[in-house]
């Protein structure tokens, strides 16, 4: 039986065009700009100066606390110049920028395609290879993995999930990547295991990937105790606390984390990443990127090191056409659009739609008819127009009791509005006004 | 017929009755108020918008009647202003202190002319969403998003986008300092600034902190932090490229100086009295 989370959720046109192109080396372009900040947290304090020689794999940034993450070298090259540069938004951020010269990795990564199997770490050591590869969450938040996968004491962890569901409309990277290296993120999951120190995990996947299960399924039966759940093709099946209810019937309170009800869930990409981490020593210096969009030539899936401008690998599919309206980083639910073409992909870039005004038009919005649709869609439960109606008139105390805190950003409010509101936006606007109000206070 | 005279005395009786127990209870549960309250109450502009601090101008005016002559001076209705204060202070006994008339100015000259539109936005029409979003349509990170947050968010008028700039414009005469704008502006562009003599006043109309060569790019009237500005008035600090003119700084001494002497034009000077372009 295809499992789904109980309520809400929609079901956009999926568009995953990609889905049979395999992965390919996206290749090095000329300069790489290499963000201190592409993870939830403080950012990353610099080591490196310029006219510094780097290799691929080099520490170019020291996680500054806990929440942080290590910044490597994508590239191997000279760091031209350490300044503030444009981000996909147009604002400034502090990036480590290299002129690419070869392609000499750090002697202590293992660049062989062997797949290593045996695991002869222990849970400290494990963690401790995660943090210095500098993994964070690759679904899209950005969390430091070494946090997340720190059990706290007086908790337990009784099953963990790899998340490979892949929610977002023509996002196709992870998908590939199961296809690919099935073998490599069972084994990530296994790694994982032990540091939890439990014996399952579940591999979990939706329906509309039958080639990823079959060939994950397949690799699952070498392996005790993972397993492969599928589960109903449904937006947004891939959102954590979603596929918490969704695979073990246990619902997240409010406020908290799925590691409150035992839970643990690691998207396949960063599964895959610390695999790497641990058996080959490579840091995260790569990812794979799906290109796409109905106004692109010639979409597909990368392997893109971290730091590439998306205008590479926009002209490596053809380029920017004339019906191209908008350029998004991410799925066109929660993605961003950007406004600059030479912003670089970083460590959360799952992918670069080029979309035609069709796509992304927005009407103009009309008065709220009251019709509940958004709330019949929203899989937190929430009432999104009411959370729209206090923030445009400024009642913050308000969004507190209506738990505006919860809502996970889905978009599925807006995309479901008959009035056009942009409810998603008011969501993302009221948590923001709300933490500025308990920083006041 | 009955009927209706018994429903006539039973409705009466509950009238009655409950007339009895509203009385008891207003007698035994009365709670003495200090009538000054009121009174204050009275004089206050009935605004509400929080400015002085307290919740309301209820609040305001209970304040007032607790405090006493040193606790007094910290109290101040912005709305009001010194005419309003004088009055309170009347009521109450104790001496106004004469302070300076404020008024909101806008740290940004980011016009539709001066930096010009490279983006195409089309989402809901909101400052505070827009932000969010990307840098804005001028491609300045710390420039007016021009859609007009403030003048919503603005209480008595004062704020109006100019047609022809497009940026906010402060009517001098209804703005009263209350700092809605100041709060609500995502990039917080306005400054509470005193009025000036005769209503003259010098400031930086610019809040870019980007490199001048950088902030040019988007905008003519940025401030590049040239430090001419500096060489004039020992008063006057440059901190990350951005200039500051302290209110300190008198503008019928320094102002046409510091306006003739600014290369991009972002020191703006306000002419005397009434009317004026852009404060």
């Amino acid at each position: 039986m295809v499992k789904t989370f109980p309520m809400g959720g929609i079901h956009p046109d999926k568009h995953k065009i990609t889905s049979q192109q395999p992965i390919v080396d996206a290749g090095l372009p000329e300069f790489v700009y290499i963000s201190l900040k592409q993870h939830a947290g403080n950012p990353a304090k610099i080591l490196v100066k310029k006219g510094d020689r780097v290799k691929v794999g080099t520490l170019l940034a020291d996680a500054d606390g806990i929440v942080s993450a290590d910044i490597h070298s994508s590239v191997s090259g000279e760091v031209v110049r350490i300044d503030d540069e444009k981000n996909a938004c147009g604002y400034d951020e502090k990036m480590v920028v290299i002129r690419v010269e070869g392609d000499e990795f750090e002697p202590s990564i293992d660049k062989s395609p062997d797949i290593v199997k045996e695991i002869p770490f222990t849970a400290e050591e494990i963690i401790k290879k995660i943090r210095e590869a500098g993994i964070v969450g690759m679904g899209g938040a950005g969390f430091p993995t070494p946090v997340k996968v720190t059990i706290p004491e007086g908790k337990k962890v009784d099953c963990l999930i790899v998340n490979g569901i892949e929610c977002e409309p023509w996002l196709t990277a992870d998908d590939r990547l199961m296809v690919e290296h099935a073998e490599e993120i069972v084994i990530g999951a296994k790694i994982l295991n032990k540091i939890f120190g439990i014996q399952n995990a579940i591999i979990a996947i939706d329906e509309n990937k039958p080639e990823a299960i079959e060939v994950v399924r397949n690799i699952t039966r070498r392996y005790v105790g993972v397993n492969v759940r599928v589960c109903k093709t449904k937006y947004p099946q891939g959102g954590e606390k979603q596929l918490v209810s969704a695979i073990t019937g246990r619902e997240v309170p409010s406020g908290k984390l799925p590691l409150d009800v035992g839970c643990i869930v690691q998207n396949v990409g960063t599964v895959f990443a610390i695999y790497e981490a641990v058996m080959k020593n490579k840091t995260l210096f790569e990812r794979i990127v799906t290109v796409s969009g109905d106004t692109c030539a010639r979409p597909q899936n990368f392997r893109v090191r971290i730091g590439t401008p998306a205008s590479f690998l926009i002209d490596k599919c053809g380029g920017v056409s004339a019906e191209t309206a908008e350029v998004v980083f991410g799925g066109p639910m929660m993605g961003q659009t950007t406004i600059n073409l030479q912003a670089p992909i970083t460590k959360v870039t799952g992918g670069v739609l080029l979309l035609s005004e069709e796509e992304t038009h927005r009407p103009d919005m009309m008065d709220c008819i009251r019709c509940g649709k958004c709330v019949d869609a929203c899989p937190m439960g929430l009432r999104p127009f009411l959370i729209g109606i206090y923030v445009r008139n400024n009642m913050i105390d308000k969004l507190k009791n209506i738990h505006a805190m919860d809502c996970i950003e889905c978009g599925c409010c807006s995309y479901v509005c008959p009035a056009r509101i942009p409810l998603l936006d008011f969501c993302k606007l009221s948590k923001i006004e709300l933490k500025k109000k308990q920083k006041g206070n | 017929m009955n009927i209706i005279v018994s429903d006539v005395i039973a409705l009466g009786l509950i009238a009655f009755l409950s007339a009895m127990v509203l009385y008891f209870v207003s007698k035994k549960f009365h709670v003495e108020e200090n009538p000054k309250i009121d009174e204050i109450e009275q004089i206050l502009p009935d605004a509400n918008c929080g400015a002085c601090g307290k919740i309301g101008c209820r609040d305001f005016a209970e304040s007032c009647v607790k405090a006493d002559a040193e606790s007094f001076k910290k109290l101040y209705c912005p709305v009001g202003g010194a005419s309003t204060m004088k009055k309170v202070a009347d009521a109450l006994g104790f001496d106004a202190e004469i302070k300076e008339e404020t008024v909101a100015v806008l740290k940004c000259n980011g016009t539709c002319q001066n930096a010009p539109a490279k983006i195409s936005y089309d989402a809901e029409i909101s400052c505070r969403l827009a932000n969010l979003i990307s840098v804005g349509q001028s491609g300045c990170p710390d420039g007016c998003l021009r859609f007009g947050d403030c003048v919503k968010v603005c209480r008595f008028g004062a704020l109006s986008i100019n047609p022809d700039t497009g940026i906010p414009q402060v009517d001098e005469n209804k703005c009263t300092s209350c700092g809605a704008c100041v709060k609500m502006c995502p990039r917080g562009l306005f400054e509470i600034r005193p009025k000036g003599k005769d209503g003259q006043r010098v400031y930086v109309a610019c809040s870019n902190k980007q490199k001048g060569a950088v902030a040019r790019k988007n905008c003519s009237a940025a401030c590049i932090g040239c430090m001419k500005c500096a060489q004039i008035c020992e008063q006057i600090k440059v901190e990350d490229n951005l200039s500051y003119i302290p209110s300190s700084v008198s503008a019928q001494k320094f102002g046409a100086e510091l306006v003739k002497n600014c290369p991009t034009g972002a020191i703006i000077m306000t002419k005397a009295k009434k009317e004026n372009v852009h404060g």
